[in-house]
């Protein structure tokens, strides 16, 4: 009942979070500090996991292929295809939804509890348009560009450790990049993406926005933040996959 | 002037104010004091529209708040100044960006006339020169005086003041209460201040609400709150033995 409870709740601030800012300036603003913060603000730990995690996809892959019957390029191949299909749209969407979203839902959660919320709701601002809207907006916008991000940098992470170990060409690698690539899988990533962001964002705001008492309730809502959004991205992922790719 | 009338407010099955009614007239400083946990800041709350009520009538100057639609309790917000207990500065923004905010979303002004604006309002709770700090750079009283600053911005009619001088030393609580008070005056505005502080009763109360068990207990001002003969205000006033003993040697110098 609790959960229904939550979700009936999360879909009426999701009506009042998406109407139209008090004024375009300050809104454009927010958004603009919201895509340093969320976006820029990722590309270090984007940069850092993904290139650790092509390189051990890539080593992985080389060091299980004993088969002669194998062509050479299959490593470039599966590096290419677990990364775009669900290294960095999936698993970079759930590093990022621990960072991003207990940091949204304590910040969020602060204002609440210090009644920063309510002295916004007093002057007559509609706090969950101005706190929220700009979140999820630089979210969708800035996840897709992280992730296009972090699948070079996977490919980057894959081909700097397979040269590195002498496992492979420079050629024989790129070969199996681009080996069966379908621009339509670009787009599920893609897409799986803006979902995911949306998600961590405001499932993350929610908890903050709820949050009542002191500050233990504000680090036990950032946690709910935190596992909420990743089961909720694992179960997108799941739906998602059923209805792009099959 | 605010009037609430019959109002009645409950969470879930915990009644908290119970047919509650009085007149928070224009010009004067109105106080609502209380035992805690008796439901002054509800009924706060629910003048300001942060709490719905469940029934009853609230009149800012003849308006009914309660039967009023979102965007007319927006206009009517636009109306209101709030200083919070716990000043309730926004954290990233400065001392003036957080006077400016209601300017900026609220109004039309030239970043000229919202610079003069805020200024006016920082040197009016003697906080010139501060504009650059940050919340978490100033002191408790200063954070309350930029708290009066961000709530007279918009020239407001109604000002609410949640326990202003909690957590203040005793000198700074009397210049936040000459500030109000000051305000009040200078502005002609309907204030409203919830309060522990006995002082400041005694300072700057010239209507006094006190809620006993969510009612209204007890109706009067400064002077007659001194005189009183009800048990409840009695105990709340004189609660400490300091206190006692005021009130013991009062009545004496009355018998002489």
């Amino acid at each position: 009942m609790k959960i229904l409870g939550n979700l009936g709740k999360y879909f009426l601030m999701m009506k009042v979070v998406f109407t139209k800012p008090k004024k375009w300036g300050i809104f454009w603003r927010l958004l603009f500090n919201e895509i340093q913060l969320i976006g820029i603000n990722s590309i270090p730990i984007v940069i850092l996991m993904s290139s650790f995690m092509g390189g051990v996809i890539a080593l992985q892959t080389a060091s299980n292929m004993s088969s002669p019957l194998l062509p050479a390029y299959t490593v470039g191949y599966i590096t290419q295809s677990s990364t775009i299909l669900e290294f960095s749209p999936t698993i970079i969407s759930l590093i990022l939804a621990g960072k991003i979203g207990s940091n949204i839902a304590s910040e969020i959660g602060t204002m609440r509890i210090t009644e920063q919320i309510d002295a916004l709701e007093i002057m007559g601002v509609n706090s969950l348009n101005h706190l929220v809207l700009p979140k999820i907006i630089a979210a969708i916008l800035f996840f897709p560009i992280l992730v296009i991000f972090s699948m070079f940098m996977s490919l980057m992470g894959g081909y700097i450790s397979l040269v590195l170990s002498d496992l492979t060409s420079t050629e024989t690698y790129i070969l199996g990049i681009r080996a069966f690539f379908e621009v339509g899988n670009i787009h599920y990533a893609l897409t799986k993406t803006v979902v995911f962001g949306f998600i961590i964002v405001s499932v993350s705001s929610f908890y903050g926005y709820y949050a009542k008492g002191g500050a233990l309730q504000v680090g036990e809502s950032s946690t709910k933040a935190v596992v909420v959004s990743m089961v909720c991205i694992l179960i997108a992922n799941f739906l998602l996959t059923q209805m792009i790719l099959l | 002037m605010i009037e609430v009338k019959n109002i009645n407010k409950s969470f879930r099955e915990q009644q908290v104010l119970f047919d509650l009614s009085s007149t928070f007239e224009k010009g004067k400083v109105n106080l609502i004091i209380g035992q805690s946990g008796h439901g002054k800041s509800v009924l706060a709350k629910c003048m300001v529209g942060l709490h719905e009520i469940d029934s009853g009538q609230i009149f800012f100057d003849g308006r009914d708040f309660a039967a009023m639609d979102r965007i007319e309790k927006t206009q009517i917000r636009q109306e209101i100044g709030m200083l919070f207990q716990g000043s309730a500065l926004f954290d990233s923004l400065t001392v003036e960006q957080n006077v400016m905010f209601p300017l900026t979303m609220f109004t039309k002004m030239t970043k000229k006339e919202m610079q003069d604006r805020v200024d006016f309002c920082l040197d009016r709770v003697n906080l010139s020169g501060k504009n650059k700090l940050f919340p978490s750079e100033c002191s408790g009283g200063m954070q309350k005086r930029v708290g009066i600053a961000r709530a007279i911005a918009m020239n407001p009619k109604y000002l609410f003041c949640d326990e202003p001088n909690s957590g203040l030393d005793p000198i700074t609580s009397i210049l936040i209460d000459g500030l109000i008070k000051d305000i009040t005056y200078e502005y002609n505005i309907t204030t409203i201040v919830i309060t522990h502080d006995m002082s400041s009763v005694m300072e700057i109360g010239d209507h006094i609400l006190f809620i006993h068990k969510g009612k209204n207990w007890w109706e009067g001002d400064r002077n007659s709150i001194i005189n009183t003969e009800n048990t409840e205000i009695i105990n709340f006033v004189y609660a400490s033995e300091f206190m006692k003993k005021i009130r013991t040697s009062m009545q004496e110098k009355k018998h002489i």
